[in-house]
């Protein structure tokens, strides 16, 4: 099972080295982890994607809060969140296939941020079942790279 | 969605006036401005060039005490001592380097059995930081997942709320080891130093306390049960809750059985007292916990070691668990009743509730709430007592501890090393105050006995410090009889010595067919010369030292010892082939025991 959870931390030198050394430490794994600058510019935004059951999610949780860096923890459960990842992709094209790549592209809403003679540079936003649908249509094509962000998520407030 | 987060945390220390301005001065005499201010009186610091500044300010301070062990684990093991007999922060230092590298162990160490620890370290300049630098190492990464929490610092300014933060954290809540990292350039830089009268964390928290309504669940319980049991360890010393401990089983009329770390937390005197549990506790406190159908389990965290085989451990008891570690409830055991609470304050408000609810507090010698079951376990103690084969002759090991026990009355502080002694000592010494039995319970760590000696000696001056080691213990720190020496500390130190590692030969015995795997410590060209020669070595430290091989000798040996005011060894030989008995296997259950 899969969980999203956001955790606010202090911006202070060495507190993602705390996170992810807690998380190796404690044999939790980690499936994806995002990390940036938050409202507050003395904290950070952490979202951490964990596999595990709930006993496991209850002890990520709990360790968490025990750092004296991290200040608040939310676990997302369905529905609750929004959710959004970047990917940038390299994809192979020729003269015959670069029309069905910038239709694909279309339908996605992806853009094309670089063209080069044998290959172009797709920028992608959208949720984890996007993401891969999307790849899996370029994979006919020829991947030549990629990068992903890992999920982002912000909780849904009236 | 649920959201979790830690009520900021404000410790006020003097209510009166905000942060006070001092004087311009160096980084390193702001640190030590800043531990006099904490009442620090002594430190353990082994000095190099990363931490110079800071020992020539220490050579200033009017107030602290700096002694020089002779090895930066002596050093670090020390300072637990300190803080093991008084509750508060034991301070260590140490240089960048192989310096920090060597305290690692003892901060492990504090990890492990949640002892108050402020270590702190020097650290090559920040220009030179990632640089391969002379006596380099990255300590703020290294000590990380055995910290609860460190920092470096990267500011003069800085040093003042550093050092506030750290002494809060690390003796708040669950206590733990901090550590603080200090580059040279800081250490001399100036600085006109803010010293904040406050804390301010708002991702920790400390407080802890039980609601009514959980509590008085409890209480339901406990009028329901008709075989319950009471587990507790380190979490009752570390909150200063045995005066409410003794209180709450008087007044409930429930039996006791502490862990390693939990023992002196309830007199082991007391006819509630099962003393301890575990691999090599008492048959009679295994039995009582797992066939209890109530077990209250408080200021404790289901180690291993204590439960054994986690699904069996106490299967048919409902079970509550009372800790100030969230994340120690539901970690290792499911429980029914789960109460997330400083200690003291859980027990102290539940004997309000029980007085109000008609339990009145029983004197000793008139427990009559469960009689079936107070039977039960009488059967136990009788069937199964702590128990050696006595001899005319030949010193038993278990012996030497009934002596001292005997001729201490049971009010020395004792601390051990690592191994056979150490369970003995626990057995056979009967412990009636709260930080009087100072041993490496969770790491584990051989050669703590002596150091922690010397930090627990100069802790409480007026008591008697008694290390009870092994040989192969003693000598990994042996080095430390220098400073005990040196520094006029009268730690004293009963070796008990069968020339082996006995635990480990134990285990051969058990489970290799007695062959003998690098476990022989003696001399194998001349095994049947005692070797090393600790009469010899002390002699070199100026420490007195005294060779006991006959039971007749022992007595007087150890009024010697008891009578020395300064530090004073025993090297009692004992036979290697005695096992420490009761033994439950490694991940076996309490029916497995081994008599």
């Amino acid at each position: 099972m899969r969980h999203t959870i956001s955790v606010l931390v202090e911006n202070k030198f060495g507190v993602l080295t705390r996170i992810a050394g807690m998380f190796s430490g404690r044999g939790f794994n980690i499936d994806t982890l995002n990390v940036g600058p938050a409202l507050d510019s003395t904290t950070s935004r952490m979202t951490i994607v964990v596999r595990g059951d709930d006993a496991v999610l209850e002890q990520v949780t709990k360790q968490l809060n025990k750092l004296v860096d991290v200040i608040e923890i939310q676990d997302f459960r369905e529905d609750e969140y929004v959710d959004r990842e970047l990917l940038l992709l390299r994809v192979n094209v020729d003269s015959a296939t670069r029309a069905e790549v910038m239709q694909i592209c279309d339908i996605f809403r992806a853009k094309i941020i670089d063209v080069q003679h044998k290959n172009v540079s797709i920028e992608v936003t959208g949720n984890e079942s996007k993401i891969n649908k999307f790849l899996l249509l370029m994979e006919n094509f020829g991947i030549n790279d990629l990068t992903r962000t890992g999920k982002v998520a912000l909780a849904r407030k009236e | 969605m649920s959201t979790t987060s830690t009520q900021p945390s404000s410790a006020k220390t003097k209510p009166d006036g905000g942060p006070q301005r001092g004087e311009a001065m160096l980084g390193a005499e702001i640190l030590v401005a800043c531990l006099e201010r904490e009442g620090v009186e002594v430190v353990f610091a082994y000095p190099g060039g990363a931490s110079m500044p800071i020992h020539q300010a220490l050579t200033r301070s009017k107030s602290i005490r700096t002694l020089l062990p002779r090895h930066e684990q002596g050093g670090v093991f020390a300072a637990e001592g300190y803080s093991r007999v008084t509750g508060r922060a034991g301070v260590c230092m140490a240089t960048s380097g192989p310096g920090a590298t060597n305290l690692l162990t003892g901060i492990a160490d504090a990890y492990m059995d949640s002892i108050p620890l402020v270590a702190i370290t020097g650290q090559v300049p920040q220009a030179m930081i990632g640089k391969g630098a002379f006596q380099e190492t990255d300590v703020f990464g290294m000590t990380l997942p055995v910290v609860k929490h460190n920092y470096l610092v990267m500011n003069v300014n800085e040093i003042p709320r550093i050092v506030k933060e750290a002494f809060h954290i690390a003796q708040s809540g669950r206590p733990g080891p901090v550590l603080i990292d200090i580059p040279k350039n800081i250490q001399e830089a100036r600085t006109q130093p803010i010293f904040p009268q406050e804390v301010h964390l708002r991702g920790y928290s400390a407080d802890r306390k039980a609601g009514d309504l959980e509590l008085n669940e409890l209480v339901g319980l406990i009028g329901a049960a008709k075989e319950p049991m009471i587990y507790c360890g380190g979490g009752i010393i570390s909150g200063d809750a045995s005066v409410e401990l003794l209180e709450f089983a008087e007044r409930t009329q429930i039996p006791v059985a502490t862990t390693l770390m939990g023992i002196g937390c309830f007199p082991e005197n007391h006819p509630l007292s099962l003393k301890w549990l575990g691999m090599h506790g008492t048959v009679y406190a295994n039995n009582a916990v797992n066939e209890a159908d109530l077990l209250l389990a408080i200021g404790v965290r289901f180690d291993d070691r204590v439960t054994g085989k986690i699904e069996k451990f106490a299967e048919h008891g409902t079970i509550v668990h009372i800790d100030i570690d969230n994340s120690e409830i539901n970690k290792n055991k499911v429980v029914r009743l789960p109460i997330l609470s400083d200690v003291k304050y859980a027990l102290a408000r539940l004997n309000e509730l029980l007085a109000k609810a008609g339990y009145e507090r029983a004197g000793a010698g008139n427990f009559s709430r469960f009689p079936g079951w107070y039977e039960k376990i009488a059967g136990w103690k009788r069937s199964f007592p702590l128990a050696f084969k006595d001899t005319d002759t030949i010193i038993q090991p278990q012996y030497v501890i009934r002596l001292l026990h005997e001729m201490t009355k049971g009010e020395a502080i004792i601390t051990t090393g690592v191994g056979q002694h150490q369970m003995w000592a626990g057995q056979h010494y009967d412990f009636i105050h709260p930080r009087t039995f100072i041993t490496s319970a969770g790491l584990g760590s051989m050669g703590f006995g002596y150091p922690a000696a010397i930090g627990a000696k100069v802790a409480k001056p007026d008591r008697q410090v008694i290390d009870i080691d092994g040989d192969g213990s003693f000598l990994m720190n042996i080095q430390e009889l220098a400073t005990a020496h040196v520094e006029n500390i009268a730690a004293k130190a009963i070796i008990l010595n069968n020339q082996h590692l006995g635990m480990v030969v134990q285990w051969e015995d058990m489970k290799y067919e007695s062959n003998r795997a690098h476990t022989f410590l003696g001399d194998p060209r001349d095994p049947k010369r005692i070797y090393p020669d600790y009469v010899a070595l002390c002699k070199g430290f100026g420490v007195p030292c005294e060779r006991v091989l006959e039971k007749k000798d022992l007595r007087a040996a150890i009024q010697r010892l008891l009578d020395a005011n300064e530090p004073y060894v025993l090297d009692v030989m004992v036979p290697y082939t005695e096992h420490v008995l009761p033994m439950i296997p490694g991940g076996a259950t309490y029916k497995d025991v081994i008599v």
